[in-house]
């Protein structure tokens, strides 16, 4: 068992990093993202960490450098948010059809404008289709635990696609959490060295990333769509290694008090915790209701989500982005997707809250419930609130 | 059925679709876009090579005699040759169906 110590989820992060001994970091800082990448050159500066730390001039050249390096054989990491997000835009997708497995934080923050450094998740929502791994962690302590799963993911050689841990900007990145530190040994009993399948080098020269002519484009990304959808077994089965090992558990989706519950709310990320609380005041009040949270984003595990919410009359989905012009947030879109071939569907309501920082306390989980109940018993159209946004 | 016209299924498609055979290129033949062809006017070439390092498809080759011949097969068409050509020795002219 690793020490439990009071630290800076960021620096913890970095930690992770450096436990996986990477071979290189390309970065570029930005806020909420900054302290990991500083701490890791740090890290690499002092030593303790015998990687290549590449600092760059943009988010589009650290993610370009991150894919050259990864496809030279190296265990790759880097971290944005945000804007940062946005201006990787083009590489994300050559990441993943190169399958390169590059692995990346997210400390996911607002897209301007107006500029907002606060936390909500309209970055990774517009990267949704890049054809990454794709998870989010509701604290600390599964911020940590998820990097180290996400390099063991990404470069097995069943999966060999690049992944995306989520971790709230500022709500997570700058808060003091106990964090249960893992031990080396753990960490590389848990993840054996990287054996790239194909890599460049000079002496048996390949081609990575050739022209798709329209007779072979469809087989490419058809082959990158397979690997994405089956790699969910490996990272059920990773998580469960990591269970072993480490003794924390982790699933694709993760519910809390669902047994019996009519109405369920549908969360990710930090706010998840306090919707729990949210959960307790209500069961408190003899309310059947409970929560879901997705872990796993890409690839969505669809047979675990109907498994959890498939008892549920009323289902309250939070989106913190607005997918414009639709009407409705992303994982609103996704969800009621996923469960469309239903014959007997929930009532899915959605509600927009959380947009740039702003705080979702407990009572608008609350409220989110009577809300979806109400329109629910009165047969009112499933649509979408924006909620706690003053109207006048 | 629709016609499927692959060159191979994914299955057996390389990881990420890359290519492992160096020079693979060559298979690839490029000529058969070209709406010009370049004619060599030997009596004006100076041999310099030039034409031979700007072509984008290395279509050029040295004949052994210091002149460079274009291999039609990959030649595109583009120009580039008789546009660095320093003594105008290229001209190119319409191709005729
Ligand atoms: S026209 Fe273009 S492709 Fe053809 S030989 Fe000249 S430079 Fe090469
Ligand atoms: S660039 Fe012109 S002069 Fe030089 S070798 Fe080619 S054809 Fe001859």
């Amino acid at each position: 068992m690793g020490k439990r110590i009071g630290i800076e989820v960021s620096i913890a992060v970095a930690e992770a990093v450096k436990l996986c001994d990477v071979d290189v970091i390309s970065a570029y800082p930005i806020t909420p993202q900054t302290h990991i990448v500083e701490r890791l050159s740090e890290i690499v500066a002092d030593g303790e960490l015998d990687a290549e730390f590449i600092p760059v001039e943009s988010e589009h050249t650290a993610i370009s450098v991150a894919a050259g390096a990864s496809a030279t054989g190296a265990r790759v990491y880097t971290a944005t948010s945000a804007q940062g997000l946005a201006l990787m835009h083009e590489i994300l997708f050559i990441v993943s059809s190169m399958r390169l497995p590059v692995v990346m934080t997210v400390a996911n923050r607002a897209l301007s404008a107006p500029i907002s450094i606060w936390c909500d998740h309209s970055d990774i929502m517009a990267e949704r289709d890049i054809g990454w791994i794709q998870t989010f962690a509701i604290n600390g302590q599964e911020t940590y635990d998820l990097t180290f799963h996400a390099f063991r993911v990404a470069e097995d050689h069943r999966v060999l696609l690049p992944a995306v841990v989520n971790f709230d900007g500022f709500t997570l990145t700058h808060v003091i959490e106990p964090i249960e530190m893992a031990e080396k040994e753990a960490v590389d009993r848990y993840l054996p060295p990287f054996q790239p399948k194909l890599r460049l080098d000079p002496d048996h020269p390949i081609t990575m990333g050739p022209v798709g002519v329209p007779e072979i484009y469809s087989e490419a990304r058809r082959q990158l769509e397979v690997s994405l959808l089956s790699s969910k077994k490996v990272i059920v089965e990773a998580w469960e290694e990591f269970g072993r090992i480490f003794g924390r558990y982790y699933h694709p989706i993760e519910t809390y008090r669902t047994e019996d519950a009519s109405t369920i709310l549908i969360t990710m990320g930090s706010a998840t915790e306090t919707a729990m609380l949210a959960v307790d005041s209500l069961r408190d009040k003899g309310q059947k209701v409970g929560l879901v949270y997705i872990r796993l984003w890409r690839p969505f595990p669809h047979e675990e989500f109907f498994e959890a919410v498939k008892e549920a009359k009323v289902i309250a989905v939070l989106d913190r982005a607005i997918s414009y012009g639709m009407g409705g947030g992303p994982v609103f879109s996704e969800v009621k997707a996923s469960l469309y071939n239903l014959t007997q569907r929930p009532y899915i309501k959605n509600f927009v809250a959380g947009l740039g920082g702003r705080d979702i306390p407990i009572e608008n989980f609350i409220e989110m419930v009577d809300r979806a109940e109400f329109s629910a018993a009165n047969g009112l159209p499933p649509t979408y609130e924006h909620l706690d946004v003053r109207e006048e | 059925m629709v016609k499927i016209d692959a060159i191979m299924g994914w299955k057996k498609l390389n990881l990420g679709a890359a290519i492992t055979e160096p020079g693979s290129a060559s298979l690839f033949k490029t000529g058969s876009w070209r709406t010009q062809r370049p004619i060599l006017d030997k009596e004006a070439c100076i041999r310099c090579g030039r034409c031979w390092i700007y072509c984008p498809e290395a279509a050029y080759s040295p004949n052994g005699d210091g002149y460079f011949i274009c291999n039609l097969d990959y030649c595109k068409g583009c120009g580039i040759c008789a546009e660095e050509c320093p003594v105008g020795a290229i001209t190119m002219v319409l191709e005729e169906i």
